[in-house]
């Protein structure tokens, strides 16, 4: 059973600027996020992933379309009256209080009781191992540091909704990596609901429950990162996450004829004019006079120390990329120049329509 | 950059500004040293001696126009401040709207239109307000000032307002706070060292006012300056020099407070 729609987004478009000049940033955007799920908004810089956090936090009005959280509509609140809190990108933190009173800042201004801030902010600080710089000015804190303590300002108030823009963009790779445990412990510990905005797909995989991907204001597939990965249902979408070979063809009656030559067998997808795509990690190399091989020459290699990438070159000249993976007994004896022959794992073609 | 262009490879430009430092500060040097003469004289040296600030000191009609000029100063410089502040706000925490380059103008008038003819025009308007009322007070000259103190006490204020980084703005109503709880928990508190600043900017600027002063006083409304002129124009005594010399320190104290508060953090 699916848990309950924590927030969402209902036909939301958002123009910026009038006439000739706007542009919609958000166009005709449609996401329920489920209530404790770890999700996840992919795209490319400029794609509206910004404008659809704003929206929700309410610092911005959508043009059109409604804003949901838990089934009322906040559309017309402001964000101060709505339970929903943002880890900021450049984190905001505020320079002229101490650590505590800005992870504090949330309860003060809901009124809450100098006892209940005070036990709140030092259980936030523990969360987030942050105890021993409660004191201390945000200045003087390190850029991991000054996130966590953006994570637990927001996280002090129990909002049902927690937004995080980019919260990683500005750590160090090491620091990223921790920060990302980091991030999906706290999910997990307070249970909060996470919309959580990257453009770094490998994160995207690893930390969500479900991934929207946007391109240009639109989400163009909602689901969990497997199959997104595995399925991606376009041809934006297989290139944005993870390497993908892309070879035009002709789809009819279950026979899909490669256009640099060659047949394969796929079960459905759209007929006619398609695209084949197959991740690099799926194509083998094999013997090439083996029957019902693809025909190829090795163009080149490029060793990776965990696997090496083959750059081969189908009949026509189209470009494939094989992954092949080192094993112990190293060197496969590969050469440029050599001929080879190619097959798709089975059930990893996917057939993509324009 | 090392290779950029440098005006000190110039010839006699070191000299210049040599010179103009010379012809800014020689002055007020002597100016200084003078006020610690013994002799009558303006510009015979005859001995140290703190002679002149003690007449100076025990002068009722110093003592009465240092007292009037501070409390002109103060609450002109605290209702300028207000006013600033107010629009400062007003022009900077807002969606951009028609006739902005207007309003930043019309702010800064008085800084661009002559001071004599503010004068005039003040002048003129006070007149007959004093012959409708019957009021003759010192609420015109800290009128007056405060109208003249507002561009000085705006622009540092404005320029700090610029300087705030508004996601903070942002983080306070995200984090439950109301338009009145933000200003007065986030945008007051970063804002005030620029408030201090203009504050005494405009403290200063009342202070050395002279023209619109001479103009609006009543008769007994004398502040520092106007007093000063007023000695110049009978006899010169060393008692204005030490006088002068205790503006000019306050002054510098004030300005330097400025300083420090605007300066770029870090
Ligand atoms: N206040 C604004 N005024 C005008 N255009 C805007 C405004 N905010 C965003 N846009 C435009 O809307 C589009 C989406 O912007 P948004 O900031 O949501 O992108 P994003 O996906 O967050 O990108 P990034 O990864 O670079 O942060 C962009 O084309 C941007 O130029
Ligand atoms: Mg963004």
């Amino acid at each position: 059973m699916t848990a309950p729609t924590a927030v969402e987004a209902r036909n939301v478009v958002k123009a910026f600027g009038q006439g000739e000049v706007a542009v919609r940033a958000l166009d005709d955007v449609s996401v329920g996020i489920r209530r404790g799920e770890f999700f996840t908004l992919l795209g490319p810089s400029g794609c509206g992933k910004t404008t659809l956090l704003r929206l929700i936090a309410g610092f911005e009005a959508p043009t059109s379309g409604t804003i949901l959280l838990d089934g009322r509509d906040i559309t017309a609140d402001p964000p101060n009256r709505r339970p929903i809190n943002t880890v900021f990108q450049s984190y905001a933190l505020f320079p002229h209080l101490t650590v505590a009173e800005n992870v504090g800042f949330g309860l003060r201004m809901q009124g809450k009781p100098r006892a209940e801030i005070g036990n709140v902010t030092a259980r936030m600080l523990a969360l987030v191992r942050l105890e021993a710089l409660a004191g201390r000015r945000v200045a003087q804190l390190s850029g991991g540091q000054q996130q966590r303590v953006a994570l637990a300002r927001a996280l002090a108030p129990q909002p049902r909704v927690l937004l995080l823009d980019e919260p990683l963009s500005a750590l160090d790779l090491k620091l990223r990596k921790e920060m990302q445990i980091e991030l999906k412990r706290l999910q997990h510990e307070t249970g909060i609901t996470f919309v959580f905005v990257t453009h770094d797909q490998e994160e995207a995989l690893t930390m969500s429950d479900r991934i929207g991907v946007m391109s240009a204001g639109r989400i163009l597939q909602i689901g969990p990162p497997r199959e997104i990965y595995t399925r991606p249902a376009n041809r934006f979408v297989a290139s944005f996450i993870g390497e993908t070979n892309f070879l035009p063809a002709r789809h009819a009656g279950g026979r899909v004829t490669l256009e640099a030559g060659g047949e394969l067998a796929v079960e459905g997808g759209p007929e006619g004019q398609v695209t084949v795509a197959v991740r690099p990690e799926q194509v083998r190399l094999v013997p090439p006079d083996e029957p019902g091989a693809l025909r190829a020459t090795i163009r080149n290699l490029v060793y990776f120390g965990t696997d090496t990438h083959c750059h081969l070159a189908l009949a026509d000249g189209t470009e494939v990329v094989a992954r092949l993976q080192s094993s112990a007994s190293d060197d496969p004896g590969l050469e440029p120049g050599q001929p080879a022959g190619l097959r798709f794992a089975p059930g990893a073609v996917q057939l993509l329509g324009d | 950059m090392g290779r950029s262009f440098d005006v000190t490879s110039l010839p006699g430009v070191t000299f210049v500004a040599g010179l103009a430092f010379l012809a800014l500060y020689a002055p007020i040097v002597t100016l200084v040293a003078y006020s610690f003469n013994d002799a009558n004289a303006i510009s015979v040296w005859g001995g140290f001696s703190f002679r002149w600030y003690e007449a100076a000191w025990a002068n009722r009609e110093v003592q009465s126009a240092t007292a009037r000029s501070l409390v002109i100063a103060s609450a002109a410089s605290v209702i300028a401040t207000s006013v600033a502040t107010m629009a400062a706000l007003g022009t900077t925490r807002r969606a951009a709207f028609r006739g902005q380059t207007f309003i930043y103008v019309a702010i800064n008038q008085p800084l661009m239109v002559p001071e004599i003819v503010t004068a005039v025009a003040l002048l003129i308007v006070f007149a007959s307000v004093k012959v409708a009322t019957g009021y003759a007070g010192l609420g015109y000259l800290i009128l007056a000032h405060s109208a003249f103190c507002i561009p000085f006490a705006y622009l540092p204020i404005r320029a700090r307002l610029e300087g705030m980084d508004l996601s903070l703005e942002t983080a306070a109503a995200d984090l439950y706070a109301n338009p009145w709880q933000t200003f007065r928990h986030v945008t007051l508190p970063l804002l005030a060292p620029g408030i201090v600043a203009g504050a005494m900017l405009a403290f200063v600027i009342s202070l050395d006012d002279v023209v619109i002063t001479e103009f609006v006083k009543s008769a007994g409304q004398d502040t520092l300056p106007t007093y000063m002129l007023g000695q110049m124009r009978r006899a010169i005594t060393p008692e204005v020099n030490a006088i002068s010399t205790a503006l000019l320190g306050l002054t510098v104290a004030l300005l330097t407070v400025f300083f420090l508060l605007t300066r770029k953090r870090g």
